[in-house]
């Protein structure tokens, strides 16, 4: 991987191609509950071709953010955009034009695909659509489903004949017929097996590289994410913590929350060493912590951690932190 | 084999849990039997934590049930399972039931359909309490509050009248946890106890785990498809693949010196997460279905070194080492210690 070639950054750049998310919050209200903030001002961008992982526990709002990445919520403040253009939350119209382009693959292959029709049928809608025949959609379906791995017979059959691995790959199928030129994936490969997660994480690598494809990649593992994404955003309760090329920011993490991720993942070595507990949990993001939000959780943390919410500094190239206890000791760029 | 009376006296030296040659059938959709499990050997030794690996289907679970009589309706199992001597699969369906949350108890992978979510979290502590150890409520809540505190469920006294939506994930698998332990068992069953779970709240399970056997000398069968899991827990690892075991020895062998390659691909198949970049390598094609896997080695259609011979003779697991056995019949290790064996 030659990260010298990803031209982007997490940075906001404006009029940039692929999906531009600035200061993005969405909000979920309940009558009589406080309202929860589970996406509280992020910014990010995915480039065609670039592949971002979102990683962060349950709860923290990745999974939010990627469903009003692609309009299925609708922001409380701040802006999406796709190629330039304000993504609009989707009603009950069908989705604008300019806005096929960003397509959205689910966690699980078995609520995804609908169990009643052939899987060709559902791959060659998004031909149909866009103003193609069935009769070219069903060339279609029958040339993705042999580019995603599966032969071609397949199209004829029903979801329920095939295994997790296997759906999720039609499912990934379904999203290229639309000519995606950005994918947002929701744990795509949480629900397969471990040789299954390895061949559709390498799938969706292959094709952001091969069609120049923005792939933004949310998934709570990080040894995957660390395996396939140029740049990594690490969230934690709804705010951005740390971002970076992935490979700098798993050698050498400097939020204390990254840090305390990437040495709670176990490692196969044979070696019997436990990985490091971080104590507690999430809070409720309807009482999200004062301050800094990971403080109550945070090894290091000292009182003026309690007082304001540090914000995301750009330290080195790329390179951004939020952090109170490490804002002395990270040089500003610029 | 059912000749060999069982030794009535508890023997130091002798493993807690001991399966030797389970076979496990299931009712095929047309009256034929399956084979889930096919001479599967396993023992478990007093405060040791021994993990079961392998793909969904491999008979991991299954091996789980057996133990504790819970094996689908139709479903058959002979061999032996000796739990502290006595054969599970010869006791009558009342000895299971004393045996089953009391001596061996079990964990399931996702804690919010293993608890009631209708019933509060003291009720669903002290009811095995109140029926195996015959305890008044009283004794059973204090022991449920102090099980509460030893899973680190903060302010356990509340937490007896709470109910399982208002814990998070890892909460509710520590809970799981503490209602498999109320009755002190010799043996816990540990079914993808993490696999739901975040890393950072899995670093705290394995850790309780690992404390729960060095403090009370608990036995844990841990089956789980993670080997990073496996690496951090396992005192030995045994490897399953439609439902054989294809190796087994000390967890440093099989995850630094892998012989099978149905091993070797698993570990290729996980990041690295000291490594750099470098593509996973998948296993080729799926595991067989059920009743479908193929003569010869069952792995040989995925495997990248089969020869002809892998497609007729099934291998039998060999001791490459006294202590590390694999089933690969062109593993060198295993050439030559199949000639030894044949004397």
């Amino acid at each position: 991987m030659t990260l010298s070639s990803v031209t982007s950054t997490i940075a906001v750049t404006s009029k940039a191609p692929g999906l531009v998310l600035r200061n993005l919050s969405v909000a979920y209200r309940t009558p009589g509950r406080p309202t929860v903030r589970a996406v509280a001002g992020v910014s990010l961008s995915v480039t065609p071709g670039q592949v971002v992982g979102l990683v962060g526990e349950s709860g923290c709002g990745k999974s939010t953010l990627g469903k009003a990445a692609v309009g299925l919520l609708k922001p409380a403040a701040g802006l999406v955009e796709f190629d330039g253009r304000p993504v609009v939350p989707l009603g009950l119209r069908s989705r604008p034009t300019g806005q096929r382009g960003l397509q959205m693959v689910f966690q699980d292959p078995y609520a995804s695909l609908n169990p009643r029709r052939r899987v060709g049928e559902q791959i060659s809608d998004a031909v149909v659509l866009a103003g193609g025949t069935r009769e070219k959609g069903r060339g279609v379906a029958r040339e993705l489903l042999e580019r995603v791995g599966l032969p071609p017979e397949f199209a004829d059959r029903f979801p329920h004949e095939f295994s997790g691995g296997q759906r999720q790959r039609i499912a990934i199928a379904r999203v290229l017929a639309a000519e995606p030129t950005c994918i947002v994936a929701d744990e795509p490969i949480a629900a397969l097996d471990a040789s299954a997660q390895a061949s559709v994480a390498n799938l969706l690598l292959e094709l952001a590289r091969e069609r120049n494809v923005g792939l933004l990649f949310i998934s709570h593992d990080l040894s995957i994410v660390r395996q396939i994404a140029d740049t990594v955003a690490v969230m934690y309760l709804g705010t951005v913590v740390e971002s970076g090329p992935t490979d700098q920011v798993w050698a050498e993490p400097r939020h204390p929350y990254s840090k305390a991720l990437i040495a709670a993942v176990p490692r196969a070595d044979g070696s019997g060493e436990l990985p490091v507990d971080l104590p507690g949990d999430v809070p409720d993001p309807a009482f999200p912590p004062a301050g800094c939000r990971f403080h109550p959780r945070c090894p290091v943390a000292v009182d003026a951690c309690a007082d304001a919410e540090p914000a995301l500094v750009e330290f080195l190239p790329r390179r951004r932190a939020a952090c109170t206890v490490l804002a002395p000791t990270l040089e500003k760029v610029g | 084999m059912n000749d060999t009376p069982t030794p009535p006296a508890v023997d130091a030296e002798e493993p807690l849990l001991a399966i030797r040659d389970l076979v496990v059938e299931l009712p095929g959709p047309d009256g034929e039997r399956l084979r889930a499990i096919d001479g599967v050997d396993l023992t478990v030794g007093r405060g040791e934590i021994v993990g079961l690996a392998g793909e969904s289907g491999s008979g991991k679970t299954m091996t789980a049930l057996a133990l504790l009589g819970l094996l689908p309706q139709g479903g058959s199992a002979s061999g032996q399972m000796l739990v502290e001597g006595q054969d599970v699969l010869t006791m009558t369906p009342r000895q299971v039931r004393d045996l089953r949350g009391n001596r061996v108890a079990m964990v399931f992978q996702d804690p919010m359909t293993s608890l009631h979510p209708m019933l509060s979290i003291g009720k669903q502590l002290t009811e095995h309490l109140r029926h195996h150890k015959k305890l008044d409520k009283r004794a059973a809540d204090a022991r449920a509050v102090e099980l509460l505190a030893t899973v680190r469920i903060p302010d356990p006294e509340r937490a007896l009248r709470r109910y399982p939506h208002q814990f998070s994930g890892g909460m509710r698998q520590r809970i799981a946890i503490a209602i498999a332990l109320a009755c002190d068992p010799a043996l816990l069953l540990a079914d993808e106890p993490t696999t739901a779970l975040d890393v950072t709240v899995q670093a705290g399970i394995l850790r309780l785990l690992d404390r729960l056997r060095r403090e009370n000398g608990l036995s844990v069968l841990i089956i789980t498809h993670d080997l990073g899991v496996m690496s951090a827990l396992a005192d030995r690892v045994s490897v399953m693949y439609a439902g054989r075991i294809v190796e087994s020895g000390p967890r440093a062998d099989v995850l630094r010196e892998p012989r099978h390659p149905y091993t070797r691909g698993l570990l290729d198949a996980l990041p690295h997460p000291d490594g750099g970049t470098a593509a996973l390598v998948p296993i080729v094609g799926a595991p067989p279905k059920l009743g479908q896997a193929p003569t010869g080695c069952a792995f040989h259609p995925r495997c990248p070194h089969a020869v002809d011979s892998c497609r007729q003779d099934r291998p039998r697991l060999l001791a490459l080492t006294p202590t590390h056995a694999g089933a690969c019949p062109i593993d060198p290790l295993a050439v030559a210690a199949s000639k030894v064996d044949s004397r």
